[in-house]
């Protein structure tokens, strides 16, 4: 008698019909549909639902279904036609409304999406879009603290009425700038200064020194300062990315960081990529500034040195204009933007927060009357030639995109005017998209266009069934009936790798289709293993019974053994790889995972239903 | 069905000189061509811009190279791949221009010869990305097989085994990359994903062989260590092959029916695939056979007044 017990059975049949569950999302496949959101953010309802089913019955368009998923409303349709003619409709009568974004929809009946059971998302590779990878400029953002704390210490000095020679950002024992200096007459009280600094900024270490200058007071940021400054940059430009995605109306996109300063982005279904990644990597900020009205302006103009406190800008026009050091409120304290028609044409308007409100309102009440200029800021990654050497360097530029005088007093919320249309309407979206933290440079593009990805899931579909078909044969061939019993487990392992995909939302890309393949091939093994086995036994006379037990006893070693170095490949490829590498990864590791378990308890499983019952077994089909 | 009906009785290890020299000849000519040839990075590793597009017309090459050096590219590559209508453009890393840039310059060149051409593929990598790639390249690698090393050591106990699986293991990937640089076909990420495995699978069998070495020794010590390494072998042989015969039906598959973009990756596998067995069969034992390997190192004699109960 071949005894199994009955717990192992009840396993494998509960593990057997979750995989089935969670895999069953994939067996339906995708029809063209539509993504359509509003354009201020505010969630789909049934009626904007019914508006839009409205609007696209009007117009002709013939869709199959529409239903509202996470706020977003999907509009299903027989034919890419069909769904192209509705984006077109959609965008040119509804434009001003909602943004629209060409998505898929899965067939799989709607109890499975309550579920929360999903289909695999396509990789890039197979469904064609862009992939774009920044490299974020961690260390200009350390740049910007240094930065912001000379801005502070000038307040606080000013405000005091502390006087300073000048302020400089200082490099001391690292490879970037990392501290502040302020420069002090001889003969002035450093501990006062100290004292005085130390009150803006609490966590920073501030010690005075005696330089041959004079006396001075700096300010030097520790690594664990940088570091984290570096990661708050990071973390910031995945934020303001994502939100920039959003604002692009993709569907589906991907905002993920990768190593230390690194964030790539995926746009599925997106072929044009130039406005994309205008938006995407465009490092604009606003500031406000007080124009300088008492300076001499020709003669900054001419010396190329402003006045104290002034600084020299050009406008639009290229033309000079001599603004105030002293900051009144940057970009990071805006709270909303939005496009707004003025008296005096486009215009953006603009909200600020609290503390950006009290400091807009202190300005105004004192300088009425006189004018404020907005200053635009653009970072980009320029490569000039430096005795021959080609060096990247950083560029600002710095533009005065609107002069005005103050005509009233106001605080948190007021507009920005002078500028065209198109002007208005990308500023107002990078203001609302925020910030970046650091600058971000566009380290490598892809794009795969959507025949290329059809293709590739073609030839990768094509190649899986075609492998297992083969596997299958050869199966049955050289093992007959025990030949079918690794078939059925083989189907029950692809069953369980494609389950366990699908609950990880791991996208599948070629490699990982690859993977499965592979896995297929390599999941024989543990099979032929025990079978070889038990051949073995029966060869020098043990009984049928006897050689199965024995069969799946000896072989566990080598099979436990030979799946753990398989194992340290998959985990290794996992830690160094990235994107589709890493999925293959996955699918390899997971389905040595997936294969152990099927060979070793599902086909023993198996065999004993079929042979342990019986009292005696004549022979064994095992070919 | 069986490959061989009885128990096979090959003298594997007596012919083994001829084995060694066979691999020393392999690892030499294989390790100087990566040294006089190098590989045949992708992109994906020196950085540049590779190109795939499908054209209205059939693709005049050289007007297209024409066009791409007047837009400032030096040594462009231009081929036709697939059928005439469709073509391959290389362009070697460029760091005095930025991504977004070259994409632009490099489309508008296609478009200007060639009007409705549609982009299938573009990817522009910068020179410090590949760079990077390179690194955690070799160090993948070289992290998978010290993990394995250790791994050997741990499971075996005597470095003479694991003498004999390392060397076995650094013999299948060096092949590759041999045959890689011989036949300048692309080395991209994905082969480097294909080696990793092929690292994995080959000490599989190794191991597997290992594993009979040790039964057979617990079986009986007294045997002579050949004799026992042959009877481990044969006894493991039909595994080897059927299990060697299934996954080549997957990697033709994949290698004849899985396009382009894993031509490149199953190549790999298939050749690693035939390197590792044979390598397992005929290298990684003798090494351990010639290293000394004795029952007393897998099974040392427990110092104890034990009986023993061998036969």
């Amino acid at each position: 008698m071949l005894e199994y017990a009955r717990w192992k059975y009840i396993l494998v049949c509960l593990v057997l019909v979750a995989a089935l569950l969670f895999a069953l999302p994939n067996f339906f496949g995708e029809d063209p549909a539509l993504q359509v959101v509003r354009k201020d953010r505010v969630a789909m309802d049934a009626a904007a639902q019914q508006q839009v089913a409205k609007f696209l019955g009007e117009h002709g368009v013939a869709y199959t279904s529409t239903f509202v998923d996470n706020g977003r409303l999907m509009v299903r349709f027989g034919s890419v036609a069909s769904q192209l003619a509705a984006r077109d409709a959609v965008n040119e009568n509804l434009g001003g409304e909602y943004i629209t974004a060409l998505s898929f929809a899965s067939r799989a009946p709607a109890w499975l999406g309550r579920m929360g059971l999903r289909p695999m998302p396509l990789g890039l590779d197979l469904r064609g879009g862009l992939h774009l990878l920044y490299q974020v400029d961690v260390n200009g953002a350390v740049g910007q603290l240094l930065e912001s704390y000379e801005q502070d210490f000038r307040r606080v000095l000013g405000e005091k009425k502390l006087a300073f020679l000048d302020i400089v950002t200082i490099t001391q024992g690292a490879d970037i700038p990392n501290g502040v200096r302020v420069l002090l007459a001889p003969g002035t009280d450093a501990d006062a200064v100290v004292a005085a600094l130390k009150e803006v900024q609490s966590d920073l270490a501030i010690e005075s020194l005696t330089l041959p200058s004079g006396p001075a007071v700096q300010a030097v940021l520790t690594p664990q300062q940088i570091r984290q400054r570096q990661d708050y940059a990071i973390q910031q430009n995945l934020t303001t990315l994502r939100n920039r995605v959003n604002e692009l109306g993709v569907s589906e996109p991907i905002v993920q960081r990768q190593g230390f300063d690194r964030i790539i982005v995926q746009l599925p279904g997106v072929q044009n990529s130039a406005d994309v990644k205008d938006i995407l990597g465009k490092v604009a900020t606003l500031e406000f500034r007080l124009v300088d009205t008492q300076g001499d302006l020709a003669q900054a103009v001419q010396s190329g040195r402003a006045p104290l406190g002034s600084k020299l800008y050009k406008d639009k026009d290229g033309r000079p204009v001599l603004l105030k050091r002293d900051l009144i409120v940057t970009g990071d304290q805006l709270t909303d933007a939005m496009t707004a028609a003025t008296q005096d044409g486009p215009g953006v308007s603009v909200k600020l927060d609290a503390r950006g409100g009290a400091q807009m309102l202190k300005t105004t009440q004192a300088n009425l009357g006189k004018p404020m200029a907005v200053v635009f800021i653009e970072k980009s990654r320029q490569t000039v030639d430096v005795g021959g050497k080609k060096v990247e360097r950083e560029v600002t530029d710095q533009r005065v995109i609107s002069v005005a005088t103050i005509r009233g007093v106001f605080s948190n919320q007021f507009q920005i005017t002078g500028l065209t249309q198109t002007e208005a309407r990308e500023l107002a979206l990078l203001l609302r998209a925020g910030s970046l933290a650091a600058p971000i440079f566009l380290a490598e593009e892809r794009a795969i266009g959507p025949s290329l990805g059809a293709q590739n899931i073609e030839q990768g579909v094509m190649a899986l069934i075609v492998g297992m078909l083969g596997v299958f044969a050869f199966m049955v061939i050289y093992y007959h009936v025990f030949g079918i019993v690794a078939d059925l487990v083989l189907l029950a392992n692809v069953l369980l790798l494609t389950a366990l995909l699908s609950m990880m939302g791991a996208a599948l890309s070629l490699p990982g289709i690859a993977g499965i393949i592979l896995t297929v091939g390599m999941a024989v093994d543990a099979n032929v293993l025990i079978y070889e086995r038990i051949r073995e036994e029966l060869r020098i006379g043990v009984s049928p019974q006897a050689a199965i037990r024995a069969g799946f006893d000896k072989a566990f070693s080598a099979i436990a053994d030979s799946n753990v170095t398989t194992l340290i490949a998959g985990i290794v490829l996992w830690v160094f790889g990235t994107g589709a590498i890493r999925g293959f990864a996955v699918v390899l590791s997971l389905g040595i995972a997936t294969s152990m378990f099927t060979a070793l308890m599902g086909s023993r499983a198996l065999l004993t239903l079929m042979y342990g019952g019986r009292a005696k077994v004549g022979k064994l089909a095992i070919g | 069905m069986e490959f061989f009906h009885k128990q096979t009785n090959i003298a594997f290890m007596r012919t083994r000189k001829v084995w060694y020299a066979l691999s020393i000849v392999m690892m030499v000519v294989s390790l100087g061509a990566l040294v006089t040839r190098g590989l045949n990075l992708a992109i994906d590793f020196t950085g540049g811009v590779s190109v795939e597009a499908a054209l209205p017309t059939a693709a005049n090459v050289d007007a297209i190279r024409t066009q791409l050096e007047a837009a400032g590219f030096h040594e462009p590559q231009v081929g036709i791949f697939g059928s005439s209508r469709e073509v391959a453009i290389r362009l070697p890393p460029d760091s005095s221009r930025s991504v977004a840039e070259i994409r632009a310059k490099v489309e508008a060149a296609l478009l200007a010869v060639a009007p409705g051409a549609e982009v299938r593929n573009l990817a522009v990598v910068g020179p410090q990305v590949g760079d990077e790639l390179r690194t955690s390249a070799i160090w993948a690698l070289s992290f998978t097989l010290l993990l394995i090393f250790i791994y050997i050591a741990f499971r075996f106990h005597t470095w003479r085994l694991s003498a004999g699986a390392i060397v076995a293991v650094m013999h299948d990937p060096i092949l590759v990359l041999g045959i890689f640089s011989i036949s300048k076909t692309p080395f991209d990420l994905a082969v480097v994903a294909a080696i990793l495995a092929v690292i994995g699978y080959s000490l599989n069998d190794t191991v597997v062989i290992f594993d009979r070495i040790r039964e057979r020794f617990e079986h009986n010590r007294r045997l002579a260590p050949i004799t026992v390494l042959d009877q481990a072998i044969n006894q493991t042989l039909s595994r080897t092959i059927m299990t060697k015969v299934v996954t080549m039906i997957v990697v033709v598959a994949l290698l004849f029916l899985g396009g382009p973009v894993l031509r490149g990756f199953s190549e790999a596998l298939a050749i690693g695939i035939l390197a590792g067995t044979y390598s397992s069969i005929y290298i990684s034992s003798a090494i351990a056979l010639d290293a000394g390997l004795t029952a007393e190192h897998v099974f040392p004699t427990v110092k104890k007044s034990a009986v023993d109960d061998l036969p």
